[in-house]
């Protein structure tokens, strides 16, 4: 594993994320049933059913604050000086309550703090750990168990923007955290209960992406009584699984796998499928979002509850590199399924496989994670099946596939060089076995089932051969056959090798129509281009808006294994709300004050969603279920009638002020 | 430790919680080091943060004020950061009548993924704010 000092892309992101589970499509997966709600583990935001309504304990005025500073193990405490936090929020006004947590979203620390707030008769609670982003709803439901309203918590964030970001300074960290603190309880101070609105939810989904991730989300919501929109902008359904030949953890073909999942969707009741169609609008949001799907031109509006995003990557076309489009038999892996699913082979005995083209540093930053598998894999293939392989074809003409979407129309453009003495011909059959070596920069099968294989191609004969960044190899035709030149590591010499085929190993990339759904459904993309999930650890495959959520290969590489398992997840988490029938909209809203408002308009038209309008009287009004609490109206206000329920001026002046105290 | 003449610029920052915020967590899940010389206020939007508050800050003691928001076209609602953008304007204008330089405001678009970024531009306000000086309304 990668050091802890690493970007996340490296170090929070292990190479097997969502866990692996026995989830190939043509497999009985335990999937929730209709009606039941199911309880992800890790997840804090829905821990009640019905969340008492037990107003806040204030008995009096007095504002009761208890600050719980949390040593995250060491990743608070490490850096900051924790206890010296705690004794510093214990003179801060209004504080009755402060105490040191070694984890405060462990059982023992909510415990703690659930038994302070009747202890101490809190009626604010502050907790200084990690991000709000992650933790905030498990400590509010926390705060509900004990009584007191979720809207009177407040958070200071001494991890992700002090902690972490301060390692080397302890005791310029510590004052930042006992400074965020304070700002922290100024605003906790004025905190007022809220009470959340109703909200009913549609229980229907809508699915975008017809792929294997798309394909079992949309089968596991339908099974469990919901209606899905599924919507596909090709043809027919299928996705990307329809180039492959063969699947890395199943014998079965890759056909014979997706082909079940398409009939199962074109046939399910619950199940609309839109083929040849795209996502033209999202409006609203969880629970009630309005979308126009549009097909050959017309469009039609479907009012779904959940969204799942399943939208697929695009294999990286490597133009330039190792001579691909200039030399026959220069392909890419994704090719190469093509080629063998089609039995369109050409006689190949040297076979040279070349990892990483254009990743890790290259073009792309990232690692595709999935190409050692399904390199090793099609060596395999090549093993096994030599003896058909010889027979195919006899030499003739490369084709591939043009009939694949997507890929099928760049691949075009690529130039056949097919001469008489072609390589695909090597002047005879080849005598003895395949000879298949793979050129990797390390070689990354995780996992139980990629091992296995990554052992097997080595008990084979396979050759691995490590190259460097430094010292790319270098393919040239020579004469009939691939010359690949490389610096070998190991004898620290310069090194040919003559192959009849050469496989470039490219990775996943999104596709370029990623940032347009993006910004229609206001989620966004990592720096890879791919959909960014809310937290890769604490929430995968959820995006950080409600009722919107992610799967497959749209999320980043990712296997058909992975791929079901999270279109799977998505079903799981999109039928949560769906089942319940409803959900706590946000109290997050504006509010006129109509002694003040003097009806200028001004809010009316700076409101994104039209969702303040003028009344009668001639004052404006708050359209509670259509405000999204962005706070527009409220800084545009020049009577300041308008407020921001717990995100007040008052209350931000407050956290301004109090850091300032610190100034000398 | 310090050399004596050289004083710690404060920096008030106001997040957005969709994008910069999440930035600015991306910075700590990295650990990118950047100087501790900010503070941070959530706001949900760079849309409600009213001039008065970047103001109020600057002349309450605030070496510089941060305010983050989503890219133009990625805002969470909509397009509340185009009238943060478009109040930039108006604090700009606030700030000569203050007797402030501009540099002591600056609005930057932070996505959830450039953590990078965040900590590259408190770096710089920071490194900025210091060749300025602490501000005339700390005395």
């Amino acid at each position: 594993m990668e050091p802890e000092e690493q970007p996340p892309a490296a170090s929070e992101e292990p190479t097997e994320e969502v866990p692996e589970t026995p989830a190939q499509p043509e497999e009985k997966v335990p999937e929730a049933q209709p009606g039941t709600e199911e309880q992800p583990p890790e997840t804090p935001t829905e821990t009640e059913d019905q969340p008492p309504e037990t107003p806040a304990t204030l008995d009096s005025d007095e504002v009761r604050i208890g600050a719980f500073i949390c040593h995250c193990g060491t990743n608070i405490g490490g850096f900051v000086d924790v206890p010296a936090v705690v004794e510093y929020a214990k003179t801060l006004p209004n504080v009755v309550y402060a105490t040191d947590n070694l984890y405060s979203c462990a059982e023992d620390g909510l415990a703690s703090i659930r038994d302070a707030i009747k202890e101490h008769k809190l009626n604010r609670v502050i907790v200084a750990s990690c991000t709000p982003r992650t933790h905030a709803p498990l400590f509010q439901s926390v705060c509900e168990e004990a009584g007191l309203n979720k809207y009177l918590f407040e958070f200071a964030n001494i991890r992700e923007q002090c902690s972490w970001v301060h390692m080397k300074e302890k005791e310029e960290a510590t004052q930042k955290a006992k400074d965020l603190v304070r700002s922290a309880i100024s605003k906790a101070a004025l905190l007022v209960p809220q009470e959340e609105m109703r909200v009913d939810v549609v229980p229907r989904s809508l699915v975008i992406g017809g792929g294997v991730a798309g394909l079992s989300a949309a089968l596991s919501v339908a099974r469990q009584g919901f209606d899905v929109h599924l919507v596909e902008k090709e043809a027919e359904l299928g996705g990307f699984v329809r180039n492959l030949n063969s699947l890395s953890l199943a014998v079965k073909s890759a056909a014979e796998t997706i082909k079940p999942l398409i009939d199962d969707a074109m046939s399910h009741e619950n199940i609309t499928v839109h083929l040849n169609s795209q996502v033209e609008q999202v409006n609203g949001f969880i629970g009630n979002f309005d979308t126009t799907i549009v097909t050959d031109g017309s469009s039609k509006e479907v009012k779904v509850g959940t969204i799942i995003v399943a939208t697929g990557a695009l294999e990286y076309i490597p133009e330039g590199f190792y001579g691909y489009g200039m030399y026959d038999n220069v392909v890419t892996l994704t090719e190469f399924e093509i080629l063998a699913k089609n039995h369109k082979l050409p006689k190949i005995q040297n076979v040279a496989f070349i990892q990483c083209v254009g990743s890790k540093g290259q073009d792309k930053s990232y690692c595709s994670r999935i190409c050692c598998g399904v390199s090793i894999k099609n060596a395999l293939y090549i093993m096994e099946n030599y003896a058909d392989i010889v027979g195919e074809e006899g030499g003739g003409r490369v084709e591939v596939d043009v009939s694949v979407p997507e890929i099928s129309s760049r691949r075009r453009r690529r130039r056949r060089i097919t001469s008489a003495e072609g390589p695909g011909a090597p002047g005879g059959a080849p005598s003895g076995g395949p000879e298949i070596t793979i050129f990797n920069r390390d070689v990354v099968t995780y996992g139980a089932e990629h091992e296995i294989y990554y052992n097997k191609a080595r008990e084979k004969r396979i050759r691995f051969v490590r190259y460097s960044l430094e010292n790319l190899p270098k393919v040239k035709l020579e004469g009939e056959k691939l010359a690949v030149s490389y610096f070998h590591q190991t004898l620290k010499t310069d090194r040919k090798l003559l192959a009849d085929m050469v496989v470039l190993a490219t990775p996943l990339v999104a596709p370029p129509d990623a940032s347009e759904l993006s910004k229609k459904l206001k989620v966004p993309l990592g720096q890879d281009g791919f959909f960014l999930e809310a937290h890769m650890k604490l929430r995968p495959i959820d995006f950080a808006t409600d009722g919107i959520f992610v799967c497959g290969t749209a999320r980043g590489p990712a296997d058909i294994t992975e791929s079901v398992a999270q279109g799977l997840g998505c079903a799981s988490r999109a039928a949560i709300p769906m089942a319940r029938g409803f959900i706590q909209a946000e109290a997050i809203l504006a509010q006129v004050d109509p002694t003040i408002c003097t009806g200028c308009g001004t809010c009316v038209e700076n409101c994104p969603y039209g969702a303040i309008r003028m009344t009668d009287e001639g004052t404006a009004e708050v359209l509670a279920a259509a405000c999204k609490g962005c706070g527009c109206c409220g800084a545009t206000c020049p009577e300041k009638a308008i407020t921001m329920m717990n995100y007040t001026d008052e209350q931000l002046l407050a956290q301004g002020r109090s850091i300032l105290e610190g100034v000398p | 430790m310090e050399e004596q003449e050289e004083y710690e610029p404060l920096i008030v920052a106001f997040l957005c919680n969709w994008c910069s915020y999440a930035g600015a967590d991306l910075a700590g899940t990295s650990r990118i080091q950047y100087p501790p010389n900010i503070r941070v206020i959530r706001v949900m939007c760079s849309g409600m943060v009213h001039p008065n508050l970047v103001i109020n800050a600057l002349t309450k003691g605030a070496d510089g004020v941060l305010m983050c928001g989503c890219h133009p076209g990625d805002c969470h609602y909509l397009e509340g950061n185009l009238r943060a953008e478009a109040r930039s304007e108006a604090i700009d204008l606030m700030l000569v009548d203050f007797g402030l330089e501009p540099e002591r405001y600056r609005l930057e678009w932070v996505s959830a993924s450039e953590g990078d970024k965040f900590a590259k531009v408190v770096t710089e306000m920071v490194e900025q704010l210091k060749g300025l000086g602490p501000s005339p309304y700390k005395m």
